[in-house]
């Protein structure tokens, strides 16, 4: 019985937390013109950078399939992606939480004694709060990726997975190095700002002993890590401290070296609508003899983290072909509205939505799931065509049902289940399956219409009440024929 | 650049004589004369309109909601209603989505339940693609805009139809509202579940729809129109929508439209 407590008032708690982000966020004028600009930005140059749109549907029809058919070889892949990064000198480590995965790190930064590590981008690396668990342990993280490095000196998380500083605009960002970078030369030109930011990196670059990076693309055939960045620190910090260490999640293998180039074209371009990212590194060992630079050692973890609930579902396996782009929140209206922090989570938009119920149960984020409309846009723009209004609808389901229901597909399904709610849907179905009860319910609502409250919680805050009509239009059509004699 | 979206490519029938309307429990309880206009239209084309009494609710409250049992045994009882082997023309975009799409999904794909699907059409898909109706504009010059709701555009391309229909009009100039494919917050459950991110939303979209100085704004889905209007009367805005079917039919008559709240 505790036990339950425990577990409802947790629950509670969190729908809670999410409401109160929600009215904190949507009140900031400030913080919703950031979302509003940048997603239009963005959205237009998603927009300008396909041919036409059936380049775009067939394109998208492609990488779907590559997705699909590497995850139904997961298993098989990520034995052969361990064999051929292991032949070619990187060493693999395998990791079911990010406990785990934070013990592996945190110990092969300690062999190496090293006390400094500089970041390249990696949404894994937040999914585990790599950095609050290092710097517990006195090791210096230092992020290198400029959106994340502002993220870091502000205290903050990322608000999107793509430009993690999205939610700042350039006065706000100028502020913040005014008050954090030493001789920083106050200024608000974005240019000027970035070049400032990159001197106090440069020096770090060279005074890491690691390097910890993301991976976008693990190709099992050849045992490669392709990493996809823009501004030259991914290839810093994987060329030139001595240990490098690459954290990914399983979901990442690719199965041929000629799937990469479609699902590049398309991530770049779904992401920022660039043809091609500045840099792209592929990472095939460490440094070899006679060669002039890179790390003597290259690590990769592989992290579950939920990810093995989410296949072994084959609906929601679909959730695992996602390529990390963000076009999804770029074009997500609720994402728009309330930006990336509200979301509470580190993955926000739709995207969030799906994966986060396996990464943190759905008890902790059954509010997550309900708040869309449904309206698509996000499914519409998705690169490798992820249904994910669909299986919104999916978690919606396995939320509400009843928490003794077998088999158990989630971690916290039936967390979002209300006895009350539960009991109206069935009432609401015996009426509406009923042809007679049906009527009853309409003659009632029309005839007492004059008891329709004024006052209808949220709905009344921002709009009035609709009124039911005089008669249904099943009343006006049997009148209609009982009047042209065919009743 | 408009999404490609194949699910709106299908064979259309030929003309039939006969059909069904499906006038969903929003228009049925709220909004009837939608409903009775709609009839009117098909049968000034030569259409027996014919309306199952036994009919209620699509069942996407509840799919929605993911109380997939509770939908499952709505939608059955909708399916028994529509026995004939004619068109089911439902008068809302969203509700058509859900029996032309997500029917399958619920009720299994069996031969019966996927023949009901086949003949569902959205009004304005209809009068379109299978009627090919050119409306003969009668009413006096203005400017409308138009919202299209996003299960209506996503699943049935009724902002390609609706767009159709308006611009053949000949006294009429379709006028396009910023952000015209954004989402206007309605979302079934989600207006209370989520009141604030859904208020929010259709503040932007009323806000966007008034900044077109037009008199009024047609849809095809009262879901949608229920939500922005009430947004539009709340702020005492003197903009209205009205549904396609009463707008087109006052359009062809004559009639100055009213719009509908």
């Amino acid at each position: 019985m505790k036990h339950i407590i425990e577990e409802e008032s947790k629950y509670a708690a969190s729908a809670k937390a999410f409401r109160a982000n929600v009215t904190r966020d949507l009140g900031n004028e400030e913080l919703r013109s950031n979302f509003r600009g940048a997603m239009d930005y963005l959205m237009d140059k998603r927009k300008g950078a396909f041919s036409s749109e059936d380049e775009l549907e067939v394109l998208r029809e492609q990488c779907k399939l590559i997705k699909q058919r590497c995850l139904a070889k997961l298993p098989h892949l990520l034995e052969q992606l361990e064999g051929n990064l292991e032949k070619n000198g990187i060493k693999v480590h395998w990791a079911e939480t990010i406990t785990e995965a934070n013990e592996i790190i945190a110990q092969l930064i300690a062999q190496k004694k090293g006390k400094s590590v500089v970041k390249g981008k990696s949404m894994v690396s937040e999914e585990t709060a790599l950095n609050d668990y290092l710097e517990e342990r006195n090791v210096e993280c230092l992020e290198s990726d400029m959106g994340e490095y502002i993220v870091q000196l502000a205290k903050e998380h990322p608000s999107h997975i793509i430009m993690p500083a999205i939610h700042q605009n350039k006065k706000q960002v100028a502020k913040l190095f005014a008050d954090n970078i030493e001789g920083f030369e106050y200024s608000t030109d974005v240019d000027t700002l970035i070049q400032q930011g990159r001197t106090v990196l440069r020096d770090k670059f060279c005074q890491a002993d690691v390097g910890i990076s993301g991976v976008n693309f693990a190709v099992a055939e050849t045992g490669t890590l392709c990493l996809v960045e823009n501004e030259g620190n991914g290839r810093m910090c994987t060329t030139i401290p001595d240990l490098h260490i690459a954290i990914t999640g399983i979901e990442k293998v690719i199965e041929h070296l000629a799937d990469v180039p479609p699902l590049l074209s398309l991530l770049t371009r779904s992401a920022t609508g660039q043809a091609i990212s500045t840099y792209f590194n592929m990472i095939n060992s460490p440094r070899k003899p006679g060669e002039k630079d890179g790390p003597q050692e290259v690590h990769l973890v592989l992290l579950d983290n939920g990810r093995s609930q989410a296949f072994a579902d084959e609906e929601l396996r679909q959730t695992l072909q996602c390529i990390r782009c963000g076009a999804c929140m770029n074009h997500c209206p609720v994402y728009t509205r309330i930006g990336g922090h509200a979301y509470g989570t580190v993955y926000p938009g739709p995207i969030g939505k799906m994966i986060s119920p396996h990464m943190l149960g759905l008890d902790a984020t059954s509010n997550l799931p309900t708040a869309s409309t449904l309206c698509g846009a996000c499914g519409e723009v998705c690169p490798v065509k992820i249904p994910i209004p669909k299986i919104l609808l999916r978690l919606r389901q396995e939320s509400v049902k009843p928490k003794s229901q077998q088999p158990e597909v989630m971690k916290g399904q039936g967390a979002g289940r209300n006895n009350v709610e539960a009991l109206i849907w069935k009432v609401w179905a015996q009426v509406h399956k009923s042809p007679k009860l049906y009527a009853l319910s309409m003659w009632g609502l029309t005839r007492f219409r004059f008891l329709m409250p004024k006052k209808l919680g949220g709905w009344t805050s921002v709009r009035t009440a609709p009124k039911p009509a005089a008669a249904t239009l099943h009343e006006r059509i049997k009148s209609k024929q009982s009047q042209h004699g065919r009743g | 650049m408009q999404q490609l979206n194949t699910q709106h490519l299908r064979d259309y029938p030929k003309k039939p004589k006969q059909v069904y309307l499906f006038g969903t429990c929003i228009v049925d309880s709220f909004f009837p004369d939608t409903g009775m206009d709609a009839i009117e239209l098909l049968e000034r084309e030569g259409i027996e309109v014919i309306y199952p009494q036994g009919q209620s609710c699509c069942g996407q409250p509840a799919y929605n909601s993911g109380y997939k049992d509770e939908a499952k045994a709505v939608a059955l009882s909708q399916v028994k209603q529509f026995p004939l082997d004619i068109p089911v023309v439902v008068v809302s975009g969203s509700c058509g989505g859900m029996m032309r799409h997500h029917y399958l999904d619920l009720l299994g794909d069996d031969p019966e339940i996927n023949n009901f699907c086949q003949r569902v059409f959205e009004f304005t898909e209809f009068l379109v693609h299978v009627l090919r109706l050119k409306p003969i504009d009668q009413g006096p010059k203005e400017r409308v805009a138009l919202h299209t709701s996003c299960a209506a555009r996503r699943e049935m391309g009724v902002h390609i139809t609706g767009n159709k229909l308006i611009s053949q009009l000949a006294n009429v100039e379709l006028v396009i509202h910023d952000y015209e494919s954004e989402c206007c917050g309605f979302g079934g459950t989600f207006a209370v579940k989520h009141a604030d991110i859904s208020a929010a939303m259709v503040a932007d979209k009323s806000k966007h729809l008034v900044a077109t100085d037009v008199v009024r704004y047609v849809s095809a889905d009262h879901g949608c129109m229920m939500n922005i209007n009430g947004a539009l009367d709340y702020q005492k805005q003197s903009l209205r929508g009205e549904h396609i079917a009463s707008y087109l039919l006052n359009r062809i008559k004559g009639n100055s439209s009213k719009g509908s709240l």
